[in-house]
Protein backbone atom coordinates (compact mmCIF):
# COMPACT_ATOMS: atom_id res chain seq x y z
CA UNK A 1 0.00 0.00 0.00
CA UNK A 2 1.50 3.24 -0.94
CA UNK A 3 1.06 6.42 0.55
CA UNK A 4 -1.06 9.60 -1.54
CA UNK A 5 0.22 13.09 -1.13
CA UNK A 6 -2.65 13.64 0.69
CA UNK A 7 -1.85 10.94 3.23
CA UNK A 8 1.81 11.85 3.50
CA UNK A 9 0.74 15.34 4.51
CA UNK A 10 -2.44 14.00 6.57
CA UNK A 11 0.22 12.09 8.68
CA UNK A 12 3.29 13.77 8.40
CA UNK A 13 3.52 14.79 12.25
CA UNK A 14 3.32 10.96 12.39
CA UNK A 15 5.53 10.10 9.52
CA UNK A 16 8.65 12.47 10.99
CA UNK A 17 8.27 10.66 14.50
CA UNK A 18 11.25 8.14 14.39
CA UNK A 19 8.82 5.85 16.66
CA UNK A 20 6.41 5.91 13.74
CA UNK A 21 7.33 6.36 10.48
CA UNK A 22 6.28 5.30 7.52
CA UNK A 23 5.97 1.27 9.09
CA UNK A 24 4.23 2.87 12.15
CA UNK A 25 1.47 4.69 10.38
CA UNK A 26 0.73 1.65 7.69
CA UNK A 27 0.09 -0.49 10.85
CA UNK A 28 -2.25 2.07 12.04
CA UNK A 29 -3.77 2.31 8.68
CA UNK A 30 -4.21 -1.20 8.60
CA UNK A 31 -5.18 -1.49 12.25
CA UNK A 32 -8.97 -2.67 13.96
CA UNK A 33 -10.16 -0.73 16.80
CA UNK A 34 -13.32 -1.72 18.57
CA UNK A 35 -14.89 1.49 21.17
CA UNK A 36 -17.53 -0.08 23.33
CA UNK A 37 -19.46 3.36 24.47
CA UNK A 38 -19.39 6.58 22.90
CA UNK A 39 -19.69 9.00 25.22
CA UNK A 40 -17.21 10.22 27.94
CA UNK A 41 -14.06 7.96 27.38
CA UNK A 42 -15.32 7.20 23.85
CA UNK A 43 -16.00 10.01 22.15
CA UNK A 44 -12.14 11.22 22.93
CA UNK A 45 -10.73 7.98 21.74
CA UNK A 46 -12.45 7.73 18.53
CA UNK A 47 -11.88 11.14 17.96
CA UNK A 48 -8.02 10.68 18.40
CA UNK A 49 -8.05 7.12 16.63
CA UNK A 50 -9.47 8.68 13.83
CA UNK A 51 -7.66 11.39 13.72
CA UNK A 52 -4.83 8.81 13.55
CA UNK A 53 -5.80 7.23 10.90
CA UNK A 54 -6.87 3.94 12.57
CA UNK A 55 -7.83 2.18 9.21
CA UNK A 56 -10.97 0.63 10.59
CA UNK A 57 -12.70 1.61 14.02
CA UNK A 58 -16.11 -0.44 15.40
CA UNK A 59 -18.06 1.41 17.80
CA UNK A 60 -20.88 0.22 20.06
CA UNK A 61 -23.40 2.12 21.99
CA UNK A 62 -27.18 1.34 21.94
CA UNK A 63 -27.82 5.07 23.62
CA UNK A 64 -28.95 8.28 21.70
CA UNK A 65 -27.75 11.91 22.54
CA UNK A 66 -28.98 13.72 24.98
CA UNK A 67 -28.19 17.28 26.05
CA UNK A 68 -26.92 16.39 29.29
CA UNK A 69 -24.19 14.10 27.11
CA UNK A 70 -22.71 16.94 25.68
CA UNK A 71 -20.52 18.39 29.02
CA UNK A 72 -18.15 15.57 27.82
CA UNK A 73 -19.25 13.73 25.00
CA UNK A 74 -17.28 16.14 22.82
CA UNK A 75 -17.61 13.76 19.47
CA UNK A 76 -21.58 14.64 19.30
CA UNK A 77 -23.18 18.06 18.66
CA UNK A 78 -26.32 20.00 20.28
CA UNK A 79 -27.45 19.30 16.48
CA UNK A 80 -27.21 15.55 16.82
CA UNK A 81 -29.20 15.52 20.09
CA UNK A 82 -31.89 12.68 19.20
CA UNK A 83 -29.26 10.67 17.20
CA UNK A 84 -28.53 7.48 17.86
CA UNK A 85 -24.84 7.77 19.35
CA UNK A 86 -22.90 5.55 17.08
CA UNK A 87 -24.31 7.22 13.73
CA UNK A 88 -23.54 10.85 15.44
CA UNK A 89 -19.89 9.01 15.97
CA UNK A 90 -19.65 7.41 13.05
CA UNK A 91 -20.31 11.09 10.92
CA UNK A 92 -18.05 12.80 13.32
CA UNK A 93 -15.28 10.43 12.42
CA UNK A 94 -15.66 10.19 8.88
CA UNK A 95 -15.77 13.85 8.25
CA UNK A 96 -12.44 14.25 10.37
CA UNK A 97 -10.64 11.70 8.38
CA UNK A 98 -11.90 9.78 5.23
CA UNK A 99 -9.59 7.15 5.30
CA UNK A 100 -11.02 5.57 8.19
CA UNK A 101 -14.00 3.08 7.97
CA UNK A 102 -16.50 3.54 11.16
CA UNK A 103 -18.37 0.23 11.52
CA UNK A 104 -21.38 1.03 14.25
CA UNK A 105 -23.37 -1.42 16.18
CA UNK A 106 -26.38 0.42 18.04
CA UNK A 107 -26.46 -2.41 21.14
CA UNK A 108 -25.76 -3.41 24.32
CA UNK A 109 -23.01 -5.71 25.43
CA UNK A 110 -24.00 -8.92 26.45
CA UNK A 111 -22.87 -12.52 26.53
CA UNK A 112 -24.92 -13.24 23.59
CA UNK A 113 -22.87 -10.78 21.30
CA UNK A 114 -19.99 -9.55 22.82
CA UNK A 115 -17.75 -12.84 21.55
CA UNK A 116 -18.74 -11.89 17.70
CA UNK A 117 -18.20 -7.97 18.13
CA UNK A 118 -14.31 -8.53 19.46
CA UNK A 119 -13.76 -11.17 17.02
CA UNK A 120 -12.46 -9.14 14.67
CA UNK A 121 -10.61 -6.40 15.86
CA UNK A 122 -6.92 -6.05 17.19
CA UNK A 123 -7.79 -3.98 20.04
CA UNK A 124 -10.99 -3.41 22.43
CA UNK A 125 -11.24 0.33 24.19
CA UNK A 126 -13.84 0.02 27.08
CA UNK A 127 -15.41 3.17 27.51
CA UNK A 128 -18.47 2.25 29.32
CA UNK A 129 -20.23 3.49 32.39
CA UNK A 130 -21.32 0.19 34.56
CA UNK A 131 -19.73 -2.97 36.26
CA UNK A 132 -21.45 -5.34 34.52
CA UNK A 133 -19.95 -4.03 31.19
CA UNK A 134 -16.70 -3.23 32.55
CA UNK A 135 -16.61 -7.38 34.09
CA UNK A 136 -18.43 -8.69 30.74
CA UNK A 137 -15.74 -6.96 28.78
CA UNK A 138 -12.70 -7.88 30.45
CA UNK A 139 -14.21 -11.46 30.64
CA UNK A 140 -14.73 -11.86 27.43
CA UNK A 141 -11.23 -10.15 26.39
CA UNK A 142 -9.82 -12.50 28.33
CA UNK A 143 -11.23 -15.48 27.11
CA UNK A 144 -10.65 -14.36 23.42
CA UNK A 145 -7.22 -13.25 24.20
CA UNK A 146 -7.91 -9.21 22.80
CA UNK A 147 -5.86 -6.64 24.03
CA UNK A 148 -7.88 -4.38 26.14
CA UNK A 149 -7.49 -0.88 27.83
CA UNK A 150 -10.12 -0.28 30.51
CA UNK A 151 -10.89 3.05 31.87
CA UNK A 152 -13.01 4.67 34.85
CA UNK A 153 -14.21 7.64 35.69
CA UNK A 154 -16.14 9.64 38.43
CA UNK A 155 -16.21 13.28 39.84
CA UNK A 156 -12.60 14.74 39.57
CA UNK A 157 -10.53 11.42 39.16
CA UNK A 158 -9.97 8.43 36.96
CA UNK A 159 -8.14 5.27 36.52
CA UNK A 160 -6.81 3.65 33.56
CA UNK A 161 -5.05 -0.01 32.86
CA UNK A 162 -4.14 -2.34 29.64
CA UNK A 163 -4.73 -5.76 30.00
CA UNK A 164 -2.70 -8.02 27.68
CA UNK A 165 -4.63 -11.49 28.64
CA UNK A 166 -1.63 -14.29 28.89
CA UNK A 167 0.74 -11.59 29.66
CA UNK A 168 -0.71 -9.16 32.31
CA UNK A 169 -2.96 -9.25 35.22
CA UNK A 170 -6.55 -8.45 34.32
CA UNK A 171 -9.92 -6.15 36.17
CA UNK A 172 -10.97 -9.37 37.76
CA UNK A 173 -7.25 -9.33 39.46
CA UNK A 174 -7.91 -6.91 40.70
CA UNK A 175 -11.51 -6.58 41.62
CA UNK A 176 -13.26 -9.82 42.16
CA UNK A 177 -16.56 -9.50 41.65
CA UNK A 178 -18.65 -6.35 40.70
CA UNK A 179 -19.99 -4.44 43.76
CA UNK A 180 -23.94 -4.89 44.55
CA UNK A 181 -25.71 -1.77 42.41
CA UNK A 182 -25.69 1.40 43.71
CA UNK A 183 -23.55 0.40 46.26
CA UNK A 184 -20.63 2.60 44.26
CA UNK A 185 -22.32 5.85 42.86
CA UNK A 186 -22.28 6.47 38.94
CA UNK A 187 -21.28 9.13 37.02
CA UNK A 188 -25.13 10.22 36.55
CA UNK A 189 -25.54 10.18 40.68
CA UNK A 190 -22.25 11.59 41.40
CA UNK A 191 -21.27 13.53 38.17
CA UNK A 192 -18.32 13.96 36.69
CA UNK A 193 -16.01 16.69 35.52
CA UNK A 194 -16.41 16.91 31.55
CA UNK A 195 -12.17 16.90 30.87
CA UNK A 196 -11.97 13.70 33.23
CA UNK A 197 -12.98 11.93 29.77
CA UNK A 198 -10.48 13.87 27.59
CA UNK A 199 -7.71 12.98 29.79
CA UNK A 200 -8.53 9.33 30.46
CA UNK A 201 -10.04 8.49 26.87
CA UNK A 202 -7.13 10.25 25.22
CA UNK A 203 -5.13 7.99 27.41
CA UNK A 204 -6.84 5.06 26.05
CA UNK A 205 -6.01 5.97 22.74
CA UNK A 206 -2.64 6.41 23.34
CA UNK A 207 -2.42 3.21 24.76
CA UNK A 208 -4.20 1.46 21.53
CA UNK A 209 -1.74 3.57 19.43
CA UNK A 210 1.26 2.16 20.99
CA UNK A 211 -0.16 -1.74 20.71
CA UNK A 212 -0.54 -0.80 17.23
CA UNK A 213 2.46 0.20 16.11
CA UNK A 214 4.53 -1.80 19.20
CA UNK A 215 5.84 1.88 20.56
CA UNK A 216 7.12 2.09 24.18
CA UNK A 217 5.92 0.33 27.38
CA UNK A 218 2.35 -0.36 27.64
CA UNK A 219 0.61 0.31 30.86
CA UNK A 220 -0.02 -3.56 31.26
CA UNK A 221 0.50 -4.53 35.68
CA UNK A 222 -0.58 -0.86 36.39
CA UNK A 223 -3.24 0.86 37.31
CA UNK A 224 -2.63 4.45 36.90
CA UNK A 225 -4.68 6.63 38.77
CA UNK A 226 -4.98 10.79 38.07
CA UNK A 227 -6.64 13.13 40.44
CA UNK A 228 -7.82 16.14 38.98
CA UNK A 229 -8.21 18.24 42.74
CA UNK A 230 -4.75 17.16 43.63
CA UNK A 231 -3.12 17.56 39.88
CA UNK A 232 -1.40 13.92 40.92
CA UNK A 233 -1.10 11.04 38.13
CA UNK A 234 0.12 7.93 40.55
CA UNK A 235 1.28 4.70 38.83
CA UNK A 236 0.23 1.81 41.01
CA UNK A 237 2.46 -1.77 40.37
CA UNK A 238 -0.42 -4.26 40.46
CA UNK A 239 0.90 -7.85 41.61
CA UNK A 240 1.79 -10.58 38.41
CA UNK A 241 -1.14 -12.01 36.76
CA UNK A 242 -3.64 -14.75 37.48
CA UNK A 243 -2.63 -15.42 41.38
CA UNK A 244 -6.08 -16.83 42.28
CA UNK A 245 -8.00 -14.81 39.51
CA UNK A 246 -11.38 -16.02 38.78
CA UNK A 247 -10.83 -15.78 34.98
CA UNK A 248 -7.08 -15.30 34.26
CA UNK A 249 -6.08 -17.60 36.49
CA UNK A 250 -4.36 -21.46 34.64
CA UNK A 251 -6.98 -22.56 36.55
CA UNK A 252 -10.09 -20.55 36.35
CA UNK A 253 -13.52 -20.64 37.86
CA UNK A 254 -15.65 -18.38 35.42
CA UNK A 255 -15.10 -20.38 32.07
CA UNK A 256 -18.93 -18.96 31.07
CA UNK A 257 -19.24 -14.79 30.15
CA UNK A 258 -22.23 -13.62 33.20
CA UNK A 259 -24.23 -11.01 32.57
CA UNK A 260 -24.58 -9.06 35.96
CA UNK A 261 -27.83 -6.91 36.74
CA UNK A 262 -27.23 -3.44 36.02
CA UNK A 263 -28.49 -0.70 38.69
CA UNK A 264 -32.00 0.26 37.29
CA UNK A 265 -30.95 4.04 36.85
CA UNK A 266 -28.47 3.10 34.60
CA UNK A 267 -30.18 1.25 32.24
CA UNK A 268 -31.12 4.15 30.76
CA UNK A 269 -28.28 6.26 30.30
CA UNK B 1 6.50 3.85 62.03
CA UNK B 2 6.70 5.19 58.80
CA UNK B 3 5.02 3.01 55.76
CA UNK B 4 4.00 4.54 52.48
CA UNK B 5 0.47 4.98 51.38
CA UNK B 6 -0.51 5.71 47.82
CA UNK B 7 3.33 6.57 47.07
CA UNK B 8 3.17 8.90 50.39
CA UNK B 9 5.23 8.81 53.29
CA UNK B 10 3.15 8.51 56.82
CA UNK B 11 3.67 8.04 60.58
CA UNK B 12 1.02 5.39 62.03
CA UNK B 13 1.09 3.54 65.31
CA UNK B 14 3.04 0.31 65.64
CA UNK B 15 0.72 -2.25 64.87
CA UNK B 16 -1.62 -1.15 62.67
CA UNK B 17 -3.55 -3.23 60.32
CA UNK B 18 -5.04 -2.93 57.11
CA UNK B 19 -8.40 -2.33 58.74
CA UNK B 20 -7.03 0.43 61.07
CA UNK B 21 -5.20 1.80 58.29
CA UNK B 22 -8.62 2.10 56.20
CA UNK B 23 -9.97 3.61 58.92
CA UNK B 24 -7.19 5.94 59.96
CA UNK B 25 -7.15 7.12 55.59
CA UNK B 26 -10.87 7.43 55.68
CA UNK B 27 -11.06 5.59 52.54
CA UNK B 28 -14.22 6.26 51.03
CA UNK B 29 -16.56 2.61 50.39
CA UNK B 30 -14.17 0.85 52.69
CA UNK B 31 -16.11 -2.44 52.31
CA UNK B 32 -15.15 -2.44 48.30
CA UNK B 33 -11.83 -1.27 48.33
CA UNK B 34 -8.79 -3.56 47.08
CA UNK B 35 -5.52 -3.42 49.02
CA UNK B 36 -2.64 -4.15 47.72
CA UNK B 37 0.71 -3.90 50.23
CA UNK B 38 4.13 -4.45 48.48
CA UNK B 39 2.35 -5.45 45.64
CA UNK B 40 0.41 -8.50 47.11
CA UNK B 41 -3.24 -8.15 47.26
CA UNK B 42 -4.67 -8.74 50.69
CA UNK B 43 -7.72 -10.64 50.77
CA UNK B 44 -10.82 -8.77 52.44
CA UNK B 45 -11.12 -11.01 55.04
CA UNK B 46 -7.60 -10.70 56.23
CA UNK B 47 -7.69 -6.88 56.42
CA UNK B 48 -8.40 -6.45 59.87
CA UNK B 49 -5.51 -9.38 60.80
CA UNK B 50 -2.97 -8.27 58.70
CA UNK B 51 -0.44 -6.17 60.24
CA UNK B 52 1.40 -3.42 58.64
CA UNK B 53 5.16 -3.24 59.13
CA UNK B 54 7.75 -0.43 59.12
CA UNK B 55 8.64 0.50 55.48
CA UNK B 56 5.62 -1.43 54.01
CA UNK B 57 4.11 0.57 51.14
CA UNK B 58 -0.08 0.29 50.29
CA UNK B 59 -1.90 0.88 48.20
CA UNK B 60 -5.62 1.09 47.67
CA UNK B 61 -7.46 0.90 44.23
CA UNK B 62 -10.81 2.07 44.15
CA UNK B 63 -13.68 0.88 41.64
CA UNK B 64 -14.25 3.71 39.13
CA UNK B 65 -17.71 2.81 37.32
CA UNK B 66 -17.91 5.87 34.91
CA UNK B 67 -16.92 6.07 31.43
CA UNK B 68 -20.38 7.18 29.38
Amino acid sequence: MAFTNEQLERYSRHIILKEIGVKGQKKLLNATVLIIGAGGLGAPAALYLAAAGVGTIGIVDADTVDLSNLQRQVIHTTNDIGKRKVDSAAETMRAVNPDVTVNTYYDFVSSANIMDLIKDYDFILDGTDNFPAKFLINDACVMAKKPLSHAGIIRFKGQLTTILPGEGPCYRCIFKDPPPKDAVPTCKQAGVIGAMGGVIGSLQAMEAVKYITGVGELLVGYLLTYDALKMEFHKIKLPPRGKGCAVCSDAPTITKLIDYEQAACELKH
Amino acid sequence: MTIKVAGEQKQMADGITVAGLIEAEQVENPQYVTVSVNEEFIDAGDFASHVLNEGDEVEFLYFMGGGR
